[in-house]
């Protein structure tokens, strides 16, 4: 069996929109978004001991390798960089266009996506990849099990859980509660750099360059303000000696 | 412009989002259609048309009542192109963010995902975004013939506009071959118990930074020496923590207390819908960069564990 798990290297910290190009700002530190952590571990998790393979694949600048090459060092075996200036800029359906054209590459049984991209908040992603694959979709999963040839995801709505089937090939993406991902070994840091590493440009996967990047996507940033603020607030730092000053705050307030 | 709204229903009661969007794009001027996809949904389709629309597009079919994304797709597509749409507003969801999702992929269209509002200007369609955390406000756009806009829930009020009896036209869809795969084989809906967090003055709640389901002891105690209610964000739920129904949030509830106390949550948006019109809001989490502090009237920098022991003891000395 193969998995693929779509994993995004985001800004460290808060991000910020530049305001020349109204882009996000990618020019400072990045890390493996937290959110697909999960879904490497659940990947890691279904795989056990078996020979499944677990192929990591990230659209991104360059740099974003050093995030594939944290979920490398937690175990997965491989991983599959896009990554070509053509494509900065890239919205929902831009993205989804080409993420589509490398899962399409590796014919994996399994698709796994994170909850939300910690910086872009969609938490739409795979209902746009899967959608382009033709294969069935199941977000939210709080609890992912492999039976007979499909699977079967645990998922919360707003009404409560519901229980879904469905064979496979398919796209899921995992909620941040399903597992607590490990944290890499040691071992695991040093073998992730003789596992292989492929980048590819948008030609490697047949995809024009007017298919991705600005001139691939279908929406656009008018203009950036600021939100509106609210109001005063206050920020004290400390262990339990802080308690004072809460419920002197409480008391102003005269909530206690 | 031609506007269409997929319109949500939950045991048979329209969704108060939905109404408010569709009321949203009959303000926007110009055709406005709505969609009912499930079983039993002609006999809803009449109410529509005092929210704004002039036709309503309904795919009854008894297949359809699990709410799963993908056959919608494929009935949203087929209307949008038969009915000659190039709008199509929805109100998030669960199941909504993924309708959208898969219709912007199958038309080619844009996809502007949380929005607050829409307007016109200028001939063209303009969006506002908070975006990165509300941390930046941003006026978006679509380019392309097609637009498909999901709103943050709660941005309208379903306000009747008065509008007549809508012209109902049926959908007989063709399905593509995946999408009625994934099948809902069951359907756990929980029950409340205890006293209700809506109702509440104060609410305790809980995330993943109290670090193990023990340690909402520490959020109950405080909850009880302030006369509050516990609530919960999804992660603990979902990890079985605590129960479905103290969560708060965009899939939980909606609260908003006179003082809203946040215990090791790290203030995601989908948490944040469901607690940002409390009155007070006070945060500790130990991570000074959490984003709930960008939307906390105290913000305290430390650990749950050594700090809400004594903050109890405080509390319980002053009520004593
Ligand atoms: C479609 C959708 C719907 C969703 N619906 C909801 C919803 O209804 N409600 C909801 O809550 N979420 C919802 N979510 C999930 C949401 O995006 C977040 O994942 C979730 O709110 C995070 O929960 P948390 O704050 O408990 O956990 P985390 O994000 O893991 O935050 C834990 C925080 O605790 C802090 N911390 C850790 N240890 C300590 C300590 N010892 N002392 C103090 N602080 C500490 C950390 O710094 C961190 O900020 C939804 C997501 C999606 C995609
Ligand atoms: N550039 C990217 N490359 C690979 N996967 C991505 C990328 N952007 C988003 N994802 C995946 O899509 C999920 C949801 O992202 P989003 O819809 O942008 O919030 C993330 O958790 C990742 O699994």
């Amino acid at each position: 069996m193969k998995i693929a798990v779509c994993v995004k290297h985001v800004p460290e910290g808060q991000s910020k929109i530049d305001a020349g190009s109204k882009r996000l700002d990618r020019s400072g530190e990045g890390a493996l978004n937290h959110f697909d952590a999960n879904a490497v571990e659940e990947a890691l998790r279904l795989k056990g001991e078996s020979d499944t393979e677990v192929v990591v694949v990230s659209m991104g600048p360059e740099r974003a390798a050093d995030s594939l090459r944290k979920a490398l060092a937690m175990g997965a075996d491989r991983a599959v960089l896009v990554s070509d200036a053509a494509a900065a800029g890239s919205d929902l359906v831009a993205t989804s266009r080409v993420l589509a054209a490398a899962l399409e590459r590796e014919g994996a049984d399994l698709v796994l996506f994170g909850q939300q991209a910690s910086d872009a908040d969609g938490a739409v992603l795979w209902a746009a990849v899967a959608e382009r694959l033709k294969r069935p979709v199941v977000s939210q999963a709080a609890e992912l099990t492999l039976q007979d040839g499909g699977l079967r995801v645990k998922r919360q709505t707003e009404f409560g859980y519901d229980v879904i089937e469905a064979p496979l090939p398919a796209v899921v993406a995992v909620s941040d509660a399903i597992n607590e991902p490990r944290y890499p070994s040691l071992k695991g840091i040093m073998g992730a750099k003789k596992k292989q590493q492929d980048v590819l440009s948008l030609g490697d996967l047949g995809v024009d360059s007017g298919a991705a990047g600005e001139a691939g996507s279908r929406t656009t940033v008018l203009s950036l303000g600021s939100p509106p603020s609210r109001g005063d607030a206050k920020k004290i730092e400390g262990g339990a000696e802080t308690a004072e000053q809460i419920v002197e705050f409480l008391t102003e307030r005269r909530l206690v | 412009m031609a506007t269409l709204v997929f319109v949500e229903h939950h045991d048979g009661e329209l969704q108060k989002g939905s109404l408010g969007v569709l009321a949203k794009a009959a303000s926007l001027g110009g055709d406005v259609g709505a969609v009912l996809v499930g079983a039993n949904v002609r006999a809803l389709a009449g109410r529509l048309g005092s929210y704004g629309a002039a036709k309503v597009h309904v795919c009854e079919d008894p297949s359809l009542d699990p709410p799963t994304p993908q056959p919608r797709v494929d009935v949203l597509a087929q209307v949008v192109r038969d009915g000659g749409y190039d709008t199509i507003l929805l109100a998030n969801s669960v199941l909504a963010a993924d309708v959208a999702a898969g219709l912007a992929a199958r038309l080619d269209a844009g996809l502007n995902w949380d929005l607050t509002d829409v307007a016109q200007r200028d001939g063209q369609l303009v969006g506002q975004r908070p975006a990165l955390q509300d941390s930046v406000q941003v006026e978006v756009g679509w380019t392309g013939d097609t637009r498909i806009a999901l709103f943050r829930a709660g941005s309208f009020d379903a306000a009747e506009t008065g509008g007549g009896s809508p012209e109902v036209v049926d959908v007989a869809p063709s399905f593509e071959e995946h999408s009625r795969a994934a099948k809902i084989v069951d359907q756990q809906l929980e029950q409340a118990t205890g006293p209700s967090i809506e109702d509440a003055d104060i609410v305790v709640a809980g995330g993943r930074g109290l670090g193990a389901p023990e340690s909402f002891t520490l959020a109950e105690e405080l909850a009880q020496a302030l006369g509050g209610a516990v609530g919960a964000t999804r992660a603990v739920v979902d990890a079985g923590w605590y129960p479905y129904s103290a969560q708060i949030g965009q899939t939980g509830k909606t609260v908003s207390p006179k003082l809203y106390v946040a215990l090791g949550i790290s203030g995601a948006i989908q948490h944040k819908v469901g607690m940002q019109s409390s009155q007070t809001i006070v945060a500790i989490n130990k991570d000074a960069n959490a984003p709930i502090f960008e939307f906390s009237d105290l913000g305290v920098v430390g650990d749950v564990h050594e700090i809400v022991p004594k903050l109890t003891e405080l509390i319980r000395a002053r009520k004593a």
